[in-house]
């Protein structure tokens, strides 16, 4: 099924009896595939409104992600949240939609200054399971009118509802960018030094550290004088050991940590796991010296490549986890791992309010499989 | 404005429900004398009252647990109480109710640089949480104007902005976890330190949520290194399209300032004549203030005026001091209170898209004519947060009225441009019965419903955010 407009995927969804798996371009789904009537997104799609003064672009929910990036690059303009393309990590070679990744809040390394995914999104049109047609924020940046459903929706992977249309609070693309580059740091000393540079007054937009090669690495960006100045301040304030990436060199990096390439192709499970940036050595102590692992969001945010083995040290994880304060998703190789749940176990309380809300979206239990 | 008819029979029980109270808190923490509860009878939209049947102060998340659980099993109704300066009526009681206020829950828990968070119980003033971090260098980022007095529960349950959303976020963006309690006593802990939520978002849909959901008693903010200096420019203009046209033009050349903030002819004229701020007296004043070292203040406000100039400003005055940038904000903060010195006033908060200014500021010009009440337009430029300012008397029999009618019309307008009827300050009892404007019946049947799993009995702050008559049903159950 490939409905083109709101009001078919809204019958299509009335009638229903049975599993549907919705589909964008397939390139953020994550967890077996459940099965289900496909549900082709692809069919909503295009850019309704545009206005760069307002910073705001509204479009449908299959519009390519790429045509939204370019649209908006052609205004100097851009989506705060830096979207990652997870294709190579996953290997997929589908084509990311805007609906896709609102479904996923896929936040990138800027996350730390500029907010996630759901941050920016500012309003959506979305298909409840009993077929209607809810609305819920809009197009301005400040909304509290009634109930936020739009951060409800942002990252529930389908699982509320079938997203038809999708708000984004946009941002002007800075002139330059810079990175400060360091090797040969400690997990522990690396979580300092992007603690010291994100406690600074300096807008750091990028802090991530690398295993393989211990690679510590600061972005700056903004107008030209600013980014100068302040890449200058922070080598003071860091010390010795520093290198400056050039802006091309410095996108070139930021585009790796955020796609996680360093583990495309590469065999292995892939977990992602969200800390409190400071337990990040904690974490890859848990995991063992051995598992290369990359470090964005300042720690909070690590990206571990484990052995398909036994249960991809999820028990150690998740272990730790449950002390710490945090969470793990499996990314990647479920499939070959023993009995190891993709997503996070959740707190019997707040499993028992999501199952509620899922209940009451979505009676029929037309959305079970979580997709994206 | 009406309100639900009190539960005679909870009202006639009053005595069995101090006595339940009063055996999970201490004597001074349970307020039932008809006296002292008239304390509670209002937030700031003083223009409704009712005093409640009682109010309680819980120092502990046990004690609100407590006193939920009570409540809960004796079916009475609740409203949270943060600092109780809701312009939408959010905190306003029922004569059926408990009111539950959070006073007491105001320390800091944990402060942690590193991990740059504070954690704070849900009393705190928003002021005081920047009061905890700013000696350290960092601050708490949103700043509605009732800073001073405002508490984070009250923030949350709003998802209260301020002046420098723009560039900063309001709440939600800067709200990491809290505490919660559920109407059954149920203490929750969603979200920390970490900067996602595992499953679904329910951190976003607890922030705004008007205090229906749960009682918040602790919270995990972000705290944000401060910049190294700030600095404004003052533009005036003598048409407000013009002045649109420069916002929009400042926008889409690249520079995010921190603040944008406009003032009409009116509130020019009343501030000017209230605080003394030396403003020109024109038809539209925008004042953009930027951040960072004096040598970035500098590169951008040299774009700013460049683009100010091309529209032929009246006024162009550079801060070049401390001092100066005082001043030029010194209107500007003074703006609600030289119209108090005028008339009474009724404050809105619609929100627009900011291409549609110059329409809502002609439209809203006209209805002043029509209903023959002064307005005055002061607001957040930038993300289009709008604050007419309707005078009127409140001793005039139907004046009140009057208001509130030209009230309901200027956000009917801004959700007919695509806006909305609220961009900070929330739906409470104020703007309720005009939820049906914006949105359709089963686009609130669908907020209903997540009250429905959060709250299943409806007896926590109900009678607000959405039409009475959209949940009887669910109020009587």
């Amino acid at each position: 099924m490939r409905p083109t407009s709101e009001a078919e995927l809204a019958e299509i969804i009335r009638t229903a009896t049975g599993p549907l798996a919705i589909e964008g371009g397939d390139t953020r789904r994550i967890g077996p595939s459940g099965g289900g009537a496909p549900l082709d997104m692809t069919g909503l799609a295009g850019i309704s409104l545009y206005e760069p003064g307002a910073l705001t672009v509204v479009a449908g929910a299959g519009t390519p992600l790429a045509q939204v990036e370019a649209a908006l690059a052609a205004e100097g303009q851009r989506l705060p949240f830096e979207v990652p393309d997870l294709r190579g990590l996953l290997g997929r070679n589908g084509v990311s939609t805007i609906g896709g990744v609102a479904s996923a809040n896929a936040s990138g390394p800027r996350r730390i200054q500029a907010g996630a995914c759901r941050d920016s999104l500012i309003g959506i049109r979305f298909v409840s399971g009993e077929g209607n047609v809810i609305k819920n924020g809009g197009r301005v940046m400040k909304n509290v009118t009634g109930y936020d459903l739009v951060k409800l929706l942002a990252g529930a992977r389908g699982s509320l509802g079938v997203l038809s249309e999708v708000s984004f609070k946009v941002l002007p693309r800075p002139e330059t960018e810079a990175t400060l580059l360091c090797r040969g740091l400690t997990p522990a000393q690396a979580a300092a030094a992007m603690a010291k540079a994100l406690g600074s007054p300096f807008e750091v937009t990028g802090a991530a550290y690398e295993t393989q090669g211990t690679v510590t690495a600061l972005r700056i960006e903004g107008m030209e004088g600013s980014v100068g100045y302040r890449r200058a301040e922070l080598a003071r304030l860091l010390g010795a050991g520093w290198d400056v990436l050039d802006p091309a060199a410095s996108a070139a990096h930021w585009g790796a940590v955020r796609d996680v390439s360093a583990f495309a192709g590469v065999e292995g499970a892939v977990w992602r796991i969200s800390v409190k940036p400071g337990d990040m050595p904690a974490v890859l102590a848990a995991l063992g010296a051995d598992v290369p692992a990359i470090c964005d969001w300042g720690g909070g945010l690590i990206w571990a490549l484990v052995p398909l083995a036994g249960d991809g040290k999820a028990a150690p994880l998740r272990g730790l986890l449950a002390q710490i304060g945090g969470h793990a998703t499996l990314m990647r190789g479920h499939e070959h791992l023993a009995d190891v749940p993709v997503f996070h176990p959740e707190p019997a309380a707040l499993a028992a309010l999501s199952e509620g809300l899922r209940r009451k979206f979505d009676p029929k239990g037309l959305f079970s499989q979580r997709s994206a | 404005m009406e309100m639900p008819i009190a539960n005679a029979a909870i009202v006639a029980g009053k005595p069995a429900i101090v006595a339940a109270l009063l055996e999970v808190l201490p004597p001074d923490a349970v307020i039932f004398d008809e006296a002292e509860v008239r304390a509670y009878e209002c937030d700031a939209l003083t223009a409704y009252r009712c005093p409640p049947l009682a109010a309680v102060l819980p120092s502990t998340t046990a004690e609100v647990s407590a006193v939920l659980k009570i409540c809960h099993r004796m079916g009475v109704p609740v409203v949270p109480r943060g600092s109780g300066t809701s312009l939408a009526g959010g905190a306003l009681p029922t004569a059926d109710c408990v009111i539950l206020g959070v006073a007491k829950l105001n320390d800091v828990l944990e402060t942690d640089y590193d991990n740059r968070f504070i954690k704070v119980q849900s009393g705190r003033t928003n002021l005081s949480v920047t009061g905890a971090v700013e000696s350290d260098g960092f601050f708490y980022a949103p700043d509605p104007s009732s800073q001073l007095a405002c508490a984070i529960a009250g923030n949350i349950a709003m998802n209260s902005g301020g002046a420098h959303c723009l560039k900063y976020g309001v709440t939600t963006n800067n709200l990491l976890g809290v505490t919660i309690v559920l109407m059954d006593g149920t203490v929750l802990e969603i979200g920390g330190a970490y900067l996602d939520a595992p499953g679904l978002d329910l951190l976003g849909v607890i922030c705004g949520s008007e205090g229906q959901l749960g009682v918040v008693t602790e919270a995990v903010l972000r705290i944000l290194p401060k910049p190294e200096g700030a600095r404004p420019v003052l533009i005036g203009y003598d048409s407000n399209e013009v002045a649109g046209e420069c916002v929009s033009d400042i926008i889409k050349a690249g520079i995010l300032p921190v603040a944008i903030e406009f003032m009409d002819r009116p509130c020019i004229e009343a501030t000017e004549a209230f605080a003394k701020a030396g403003y020109p007296m024109c038809e539209a004043l925008l004042i953009v203030e930027v951040e960072g070292s004096a040598t970035e203040i500098d590169e951008q406000l040299a774009l700013i005026t460049e683009i100010a100039r091309r529209h032929n400003p009246v006024e162009l005055r550079q801060s070049q001091s401390e001092e100066e940038s005082k001043k030029i904000w010194l209107g500007r903060k003074s703006a609600f209170g030289a119209m108090g010195q005028i008339n009474d006033y009724m404050c809105l908060d619609g929100t627009i898209p900011v291409s549609a200014l110059p329409l809502v500021l002609r439209r809203i010009g006209e209805m002043s004519k029509q209903y023959g009440l002064d307005v005055a337009n002061v607001f957040h430029a930038g993300d289009g947060n709008m604050h007419p300012l309707i005078l009127f008397d409140a001793n005039k029999p139907g004046d009140l009225e009057l208001c509130e009618a030209m009230g309901a019309d200027i956000l009917k307008l801004c959700v007919e441009v695509g806006g909305c009827l609220t961009g900070e300050h929330g739906v409470g009892i104020e703007k309720r019965d005009l939820m049906h404007v914006q949105f359709e019946p089963q686009d609130m049947e669908m907020q209903l419903r997540v009250k429905d799993v959060f709250d299943p009995k409806w007896l926590l702050n109900s009678a607000k955010v959405f039409p009475l008559d959209v949940t009887a049903g669910r109020r009587a159950g």
